[in-house]
This record gives C-alpha cells, structure tokens and sequence, in this order.
C-alpha cells in the first residue's frame, strides 16, 4: 500500500464521481477521460505494462474522443431544465450503495487463498506476441471479426436514412 | 490490508460509481460512460488478481484484460451509433421521454 497507490486512486474515483455528478456533459466527458487515465496508471502500477498501453490508447485516445464527438452530434451539452437525473434516481442510488456494500463486506472479510508475490512478473512484449500467436490466436481472431462486425454495424446504424432531411 | 485487498476495493468503488452513473442519468451517453467505468472496474480486478496470483507468467489476467478492453472498444463504438440514430429519430437523448416502442 504505497503512497502511488492511494494518490491514484483518488484520481481515479474522483474522475469517476465528477462523471457520474457534473451537470455539463462535456465536463463528464473530461470527467471520465481522468478515470480513464488514472485507472490506466493502476494498470501500470501492477506491472502490466502492455494492458496499461492498450488502455491508454482505446480508452483516452479512441472511446472519449467518440463520446466527445457525440456530445457534438447530439447537442448533449445543453443541460435540460427538467434536471440530469432520472425520476428514479434514488431507486438507483440504493442498488448502487447496496451493490459496493455487498462488494466490500466481502472482500474484507476473505482471506486470500493465494500466496501473496511480492516479486514483480517480469513480462516483455515478445512474450506476450507470442502468447498472442500460440496460445491465444483464436480468441484473438474472433475479436478481429467482432471488431470489424462492430465497425460496419456502428457505420450503418449511424448512416443517413434515405429522404432523411439534413 | 493486503495489496490486493486494496486494489479490489478500488475495483468495486467504481464499480459502483459507474451503476449509479448508468441508473441515475438520464442522458443516454452518460448512461454508456457508467457502462465503460464498469467495464474497467472489471478490467482493474482481472489484473489485479493476475498480478497477485500465483502464475503470473502464464499472462492469462492480462490477456483476459486486453481482450476485455477490444470488446468494451466495441460496445462504445456501437452504442453511440444508437445514441445518434435515436436522436436523429426522436430529436432527444433523454432516456425518460424514449418510452414508446415502434417510434
């Protein structure tokens, strides 16, 4: 328990809070590259370099962008006078406490099976290429399809409908 | 507390940010950011368990991780073409007023 640890891990709840709380959406959407960012900087903390990476690439650079372009395209960024949360919302906030209260009574309560490693896994990239190409080529291809299959699909669900007025 | 311990309870905090996100807003694209925080919540405890587990060098956390992430990448691509096809249907991005099927 390093003082790294817990300085990332207010960032990185912070992030998310700001996320879920800020009326503006483009601030949530800033709000939540933070977490994005922070929660990266964990990855990288527990010696996953690589996932650390990926994590930075998709999320800050690919998936905020996204949300950031269709904020613009849906004009989300004007605050509604009727509020930003739903009529349900304390109905919402219940399940949610009552999901974390679950989660923490019982990971404070267990005892790890595991034996505690303190020693770093030393991991390079050419191990996980070739992890990548033997042991785990077919998931790796099946998420190939999915990622192409997902592209077309986002295309031609967000395309113009024929007649459809700009 | 163990490390791990530590990094679970991370895990679960924002994880639970996330569902009262995806419960509680009512715009849909803040609905799939609640839905991304809780993906990488899950992300956060597959490798966080890779990490403290007892074979690390079989990488089977870390890769669980980073498809994880390539499927996530996925779902956000497609769940903003919704949210854009419907606000071009409906001209609104309110969960609460989308009550009607069939438009």
């Amino acid at each position: 328990m390093t003082i790294v640890f817990w300085v990332l891990a207010v960032t990185t709840i912070s992030g998310g809070l700001a996320a879920v709380l800020l009326k503006n959406t483009v601030h949530c959407a800033l709000a939540v590259t933070g977490a994005f960012a922070g929660l990266a900087l964990l990855f990288l903390q527990l010696d996953a370099q690589f996932a650390g990476f990926a994590q930075i690439l998709v999320y800050i650079g690919a998936v905020a962008i996204l949300v950031v372009f269709a904020i613009l395209l849906t004009r989300g960024s004007e605050t509604p006078e009727s509020g930003v949360f739903s009529r349900t919302w304390f109905a919402g906030l219940c399940i949610a406490a009552g999901v974390f209260a679950v989660m923490a009574w019982a990971i404070l309560n267990s005892v790890s099976a595991l034996p505690h490693e303190t020693v770093a896994p030393d991991v390079s990239v050419l191990q996980i290429g070739n992890a990548l190409m033997g042991r785990y080529v077919l998931p790796l291809e099946i998420v190939a399809l999915l990622l192409t299959a997902a592209m077309i699909g986002a295309v031609i669900v967000a395309m113009h409908e024929k007649g459809d007025v700009k | 507390m163990t490390p791990l311990a530590g990094y679970l309870l991370v895990a679960a905090l924002v994880f639970a940010i996330g569902l009262a996100g995806a419960l509680t807003r009512r715009n849909a694209i803040l609905v799939l950011i609640g839905i991304e925080l809780m993906l990488n919540a899950a992300n956060l405890n597959l490798i966080a368990f890779w990490r403290y587990g007892p074979h690390p060098e079989a990488l089977t956390g870390m890769m669980f991780a980073v498809f994880s992430i390539a499927v996530a990448a996925a779902e956000a691509a497609v769940g903003l073409g919704l949210v854009i096809s419907i606000y071009r249907h409906a001209r609104t991005t309110d969960l609460d007023e989308m009550n009607r099927m069939k438009g």
